[in-house]
């Protein structure tokens, strides 16, 4: 949307006036998330840029709150609380999801909104709802505090993405494939893996990135579910927050950032390569 | 389908069977196939998900305390017209009830279910119950009325009796902000106990200022996203996305570390003298701190739906109106606005969703004035243990939520979400 040449002052202030908005909302969304990042290397305990950080004075810098974070055990513990939880519940919703989507694509589906509707309701149910319905529940079967219990609660929640992206792909699926892989004699777990699972593989990855950040970043069932030894990063910022709150919290922050810049970024190569296979380039 | 099927000629299949059943045949293997295939995520999800949140909801009927820790008093005032204080026989049965309740240690729960209803039930039980143990014989009315002056209430036997059934409603007139009155009518709680109704007024009235917030914010930017040059406009989608990939409690934080009386903001108002130090503004930890916030976190959620929308709007349209002498102002609210409403329908309703269950937030950032239903549901889980108001309360929201997300589907259609 470039100025045109033949516009007029009151469109040209109007042009600039509506960028000038535009990169206000864009600074808006932005900014907190950038600010943490040198605040993390600040060397004095507090929220906000003293003067030596303004000033650049590399003493005012330090690696202070890192070094807090990767001694304490705590936080070391809840590290590994996270990915172990995370990655079992991301393998355990990829599975059931993507089995689930597939049915779910065949056009013989019975009652194909009903069952869609079900599979996806952890997504809509707020989160404090569902939270307490494990709670109770969870506790009665005596899967509250364990690890187990909170692996199925994330796997639950992270399903839904699963579903929906793997659907997604499966909506553009030429169907007559995976006949002429029947056809021509392979079985159908050979026609899945050979013919299936490739071209939906992109589907398939973005549905279990969502399923992974949806168990990584959850604080609410853990805090109903969780036992002292289950805490995860989320769950131990939140005591952070709102017990001791020291810049520790902005390391760890700074480091989650990173993490989902990388996950951004596969994304976008996922994207991009999704673009390439059905021969689409970005203009 | 036509088959042919005229004077008894049936077509047969290579196999011999007549086509119609074998096709039928076929039909049945592919769609228990297709339930094989989603049974398992199926049961999964009923177990670990459906049936808990039946489990909660039931919890806000349900009413077992009367009827099962004080089983003989219950069926002893099941004749009782509740016009008068019931007979001896009551009493009888009252007494053995409270010896068993205080052999057993149960009869605490009694006490704090008839509490909820009227305050001052608890404590008349339980020194009951532990005066119960010494008596010996009858008649027990008088003695009965020794233990607690209560006992003598005829509206102490009427909360009694109506608890005696398996289920209440008690729990959601409670979360409406009513109650049954002295003779079992159902009124008004007074004034000062009214907060449930204004709590969940005030949900849909933060909820609808984010999601108009939200409106106003994202408009302009999916505009521009939507009409850049796409190599241009995928750079940009970053500031979208990123915060969107965030973690909650990062974001959360970041924001405490920019809004606190300490924190960036401030300083950068002091540091250009827009406010002096002794007046830092009070950003956070209130009800701005949590529309700052939940905003900043839900503006992804109108973004991106307005944004793939406005991306299917051909800009010849804006063009023809332009060149059929509209002015840029009318060309753009009655020829592009209308284009865009099924995505501003969309965004807003999942912002609206989103934020009316939203909790974190809130009670990290919202201080007393600015928290939701659902730090009241967590507080009764976690705080008061009064489950069966939280199941209430709960029920209440899963069910506007439901109704919206019927809405959502109407509109946008489940198959048409799109993530990321």
């Amino acid at each position: 949307m470039a100025i045109p040449p033949y516009a007029g002052p009151l469109e040209t202030t109007w042009y600039f006036t509506f960028r000038f908005l535009c990169a206000c909302i864009f600074l808006f969304l932005i900014t907190p998330i950038l600010v943490i990042i040198p605040l993390s290397f600040n060397i004095e305990p507090y929220f906000t840029f003293t003067s030596g950080m303004l000033e650049f004075d590399p003493d005012a810098y330090s690696l202070r709150w890192y070094e807090d974070f990767i001694n304490n055990t705590q936080w070391t513990h809840s590290v590994k609380n996270s990915f172990i939880i995370a990655i079992a519940s991301t393998i355990l919703a990829t599975v059931l999801g993507t089995l689930a989507a597939l049915g779910l694509s065949k056009p013989h589906m019975p009652y194909r909104s009903l069952v869609m509707g079900l599979l996806i309701s952890p997504m809509i149910v707020p989160l404090i709802i569902s939270a307490a319905g494990m709670y109770f529940f969870y506790s009665n079967i005596g899967l509250d505090q364990t690890f187990l219990g909170i692996i199925l609660a994330h796997t639950a929640l992270g399903t839904p993405f699963v579903v929906i992206t793997v659907t997604a792909t499966l909506v553009g699926f030429d169907h007559s494939l995976s006949r002429a892989s029947a056809n021509l004699g392979a079985n159908p777990t050979t026609t899945f893996f050979k013919v299936i699972m490739p071209l939906i593989l992109p589907g398939v990855i973005s549905g279990a990135l969502f399923a992974f950040i949806t168990s990584f970043d959850e604080v609410v069932v853990v805090l109903f579910l969780a036992g002292f030894d289950q805490r995860t990063i989320p769950r131990q910022m939140w005591s952070g927050i709102r017990e001791q709150i020291s810049p520790t919290i902005l390391a760890v922050a700074t480091i989650l950032v990173m993490i989902s810049i990388a996950l951004l970024a596969t994304l976008e190569l996922l994207r991009r390569r999704g673009e390439k296979m059905r021969g689409i380039s970005p203009g | 389908m036509a088959n042919g099927n005229t004077q008894g000629e049936v077509v047969l299949a290579a196999d011999g069977t007549p086509l119609k059943e074998s096709l039928n045949k076929a039909m049945r293997k592919n769609r228990i196939r297709a339930l094989l295939l989603v049974a398992p995520l199926f049961i999964f999800i009923l177990f670990s998900f459906l049936i808990p949140i039946f489990d909660m909801t039931f919890r806000s009927v349900d009413n077992w305390q009367v009827g099962t820790l004080m089983p003989n008093t219950s069926l002893a005032l099941k004749d009782w017209d509740g016009k008068a204080i019931p007979e001896e026989a009551v009493f009888e049965a009252l007494i053995a009830d409270l010896k068993a309740g205080a052999i057993t240690r149960e009869i605490g729960k009694v006490g704090t279910r008839l509490n909820y209803e009227k305050s001052g039930m608890r404590s008349m039980i339980t020194s009951s119950a532990r005066k119960s143990k010494k008596v010996k014989e009858g008649p027990y009315k008088p003695i009965v009325f020794k233990m607690h002056k209560k006992w003598k209430d005829l509206e102490t036997w009427t909360v009694i009796k109506r608890n005696t059934s398996a289920y209440t409603i008690g729990y959601y007139l409670n979360a409406v902000d009513l109650k049954f009155d002295k003779s079992g009518e159902i009124v008004r709680q007074p004034e000062n106990r009214q907060i449930y109704g204004k709590l969940f007024l005030r949900t849909f009235a933060i909820s609808m200022a984010i999601t108009i917030i939200c409106i106003i914010l994202a408009y302009p930017i999916s505009y521009l996203l939507a009409t850049m040059p796409l190599r241009y406009s995928n750079l940009l989608m970053i500031f979208v996305l990123l915060p969107f990939w965030t973690s909650l409690l990062v974001r959360t934080t970041a924001w405490i570390a920019m809004l606190q009386s300490q924190g960036v903001l401030n300083d950068l108002f002091v540091f250009f003298g827009f406010i002096d130090d002794a007046n830092r503004l009070q950003l956070i930890y209130n009800l701005t701190g949590t529309i700052i916030a939940m905003t900043h976190i839900l503006l992804p959620f109108m973004v991106l739906p307005l944004y793939s929308v406005m991306k299917t709007i051909p800009p010849t349209y804006m063009r023809a109106a332009l060149s059929l002498g509209a002015n840029p102002f009318v060309a753009f609210v009655r020829v592009y606005m209308p284009q865009t409403l099924s995505g501003i329908g969309a965004g807003s309703i999942l912002v609206f969703i989103l934020s009316i269950g939203y909790y974190i937030t809130p009670a990290l950032v919202g201080g007393t004035g600015g928290t939701l239903i659902s730090n009241q549901i967590a507080y009764h889980m976690q705080s008061s243990l009064n489950w069966g108001l939280a199941g209430a309360l709960g029920a209440l929201l899963l069910g506007s939520v439901l109704a919206l997300y019927t809405l959502y589907n109407k509109i946008v259609g489940i198959d048409n979400m799109k993530l990321g």
